[in-house]
């Protein structure tokens, strides 16, 4: 097994869409769930972070700075939709600016939906996330391996 | 003689002082779990964090980075190694400054704003703690007779009963020295408090890995220094030591949990302050 499901180290960004699920992250995140039980721990820093979580949907402003953050996080790395904005543009799919879900700009690996996105959800996401996290650890070190 | 009881020690204590230190960690986080009322992560999260990191893919800003990270490591380990094999407490002060100094260098080396905001405040936490730490081996020769820290084996009584006043002074900056809030100004343990993540916001991967370790080890030498001053001829003091230890250590999670970061100012003020008036009187008043 790998180490990287033991201690999965989130990073937040809230790219637009109305802040509900935004909220619903921090507050999965705050001492009442507890995700430290886990080892989780909510790191302001992408050269840090594991897992991604991202909500909200694309919009031309913000596609850069998406891009930048996963581009900035070291593999092994997970992206995680929070909420229907982020999976696929939810109510504001058909705006003027919008662009659609996180995975018009990056690969998504674990979508959870809601609106907003309850934070039982995003919990069960996490988990989800932290799966594929192992698996994608693996695939790391057979490649390590491989290169030698 | 000293240089092969120092190679020893400094094996033995990169074997130990991790593991032990590791363990630290790991009983802080629960600690300071219970006290903000959740359950906290296992003991052994600490490691499994450091393990993740290890396997990581290895990447830097450039490739003096993690040169400077061993470097740190390094000196740490042989300051532990000269402490517990009762080497020179002089020179154990020196090394473990030294190995600051490249862990400042270190974040210095990547240009990044961020991470140069927090190794200037790292440096402003060296000068903060430094004279009391100086005037803490000063202390110990006078009282003890010898920087040797094997003299306190010969000891009739502790050395805390003499300079019990720059035993205060030291936990005082202790509390810098572990980065623990309200003096966390360099990196906080706790996320979310800083900026991106100070001095270790450009590190990442098996370079903060050894960032961790480095941290163990310290923590382990700075206890050490706290048990320093409750050992004498008697075996049955490294107990009470160790005792005293714990008990400090408690109080320094308790801090942390307790306290808002202060500015930089008020840390160094306060800290050249307890300096001046704890060190100088004890030496003083030992001295005549
Ligand atoms: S999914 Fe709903 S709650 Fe979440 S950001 Fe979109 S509109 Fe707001």
């Amino acid at each position: 097994m790998a180490f990287a499901s033991k201690s999965p180290w989130v990073i937040h960004y809230d790219a637009s869409s109305c802040n509900g699920c935004d909220i619903e992250v921090l507050a999965t995140l705050c001492p009442g769930f507890d995700g430290e039980r886990f080892g989780v721990i909510n790191t302001g820093n992408p050269k840090h972070a594991d897992i991604f979580l991202v909500t909200g949907s694309v919009n031309e402003r913000n596609i850069s700075v998406i891009k930048e953050i996963y581009d900035q996080m070291l593999e092994p790395k997970v992206v995680v939709a929070c909420g229907i904005c982020a999976c696929s543009g939810g109510i504001f799919h058909d705006c003027y600016n919008v662009i659609g879900g996180v995975d018009k700009a990056i690969p998504v690996d674990v979508y959870a939906p809601g609106c907003a996105v309850r934070p039982e959800a995003i919990i069960d996401a996490i988990v989800e996330g932290v799966a594929v996290l192992d698996q994608k650890s693996k695939a790391l070190k057979e490649q390590k391996k491989g290169a030698k | 003689m000293t240089l092969i009881s120092t190679l020893i020690g400094t094996l033995v204590f990169a074997v130990l002082a991790p593991v032990l230190g590791c363990l630290l960690a790991g009983l802080d986080r629960i600690v300071s779990a219970r006290m903000q009322g959740r359950v906290g992560p296992p003991v052994l999260q600490p490691y499994y964090d450091v393990r993740k990191l290890l396997e990581k893919e290895d990447a830097s800003v450039n490739s003096v980075e993690k040169t400077y990270i061993i470097c740190a490591l390094a000196f740490a380990l042989i300051s532990g190694g000269i402490f517990f094999s009762g080497g020179n407490l002089l020179l154990c002060v020196f090394m473990i400054t030294l190995s600051s100094l490249f862990f400042i260098v270190a974040a210095y080396s990547s240009r990044s704003p961020y991470a140069e905001i927090g190794a200037h405040r790292e440096t402003l936490q060296v000068m903060a703690y430094e004279p009391m730490v100086l005037l803490f081996a000063i202390a110990f020769f006078v009282a003890v007779g010898s920087f040797d820290t094997a003299a306190v084996l010969n000891l009739r009584e502790p050395a805390i009963a003499s300079i019990w006043l720059v035993f205060l002074g030291l936990l005082y900056v202790l509390t810098i020295k572990l980065r623990k809030s309200p003096f966390d100004l360099s990196m906080s343990h706790h996320a979310h408090q800083e900026i991106v993540r100070g001095i270790t916001t450009e590190m990442s991967g098996p370079t903060l890995a050894l960032v961790e370790i480095t941290h163990w080890v310290e923590n382990v030498l700075f206890l050490g220094w706290i048990g320093l001053f409750f050992v004498w001829g008697n075996p049955l003091s490294i107990v009470l030591a160790l005792a005293v230890m714990v008990v400090v250590y408690f109080l320094e999670v308790f801090i942390d949990n307790n306290f808002a970061r202060v500015k930089w100012q008020l840390m160094l003020k306060s800290a050249w302050i307890v300096a001046l008036v704890c060190g100088t009187i004890n030496l003083a008043i030992l001295v005549f």
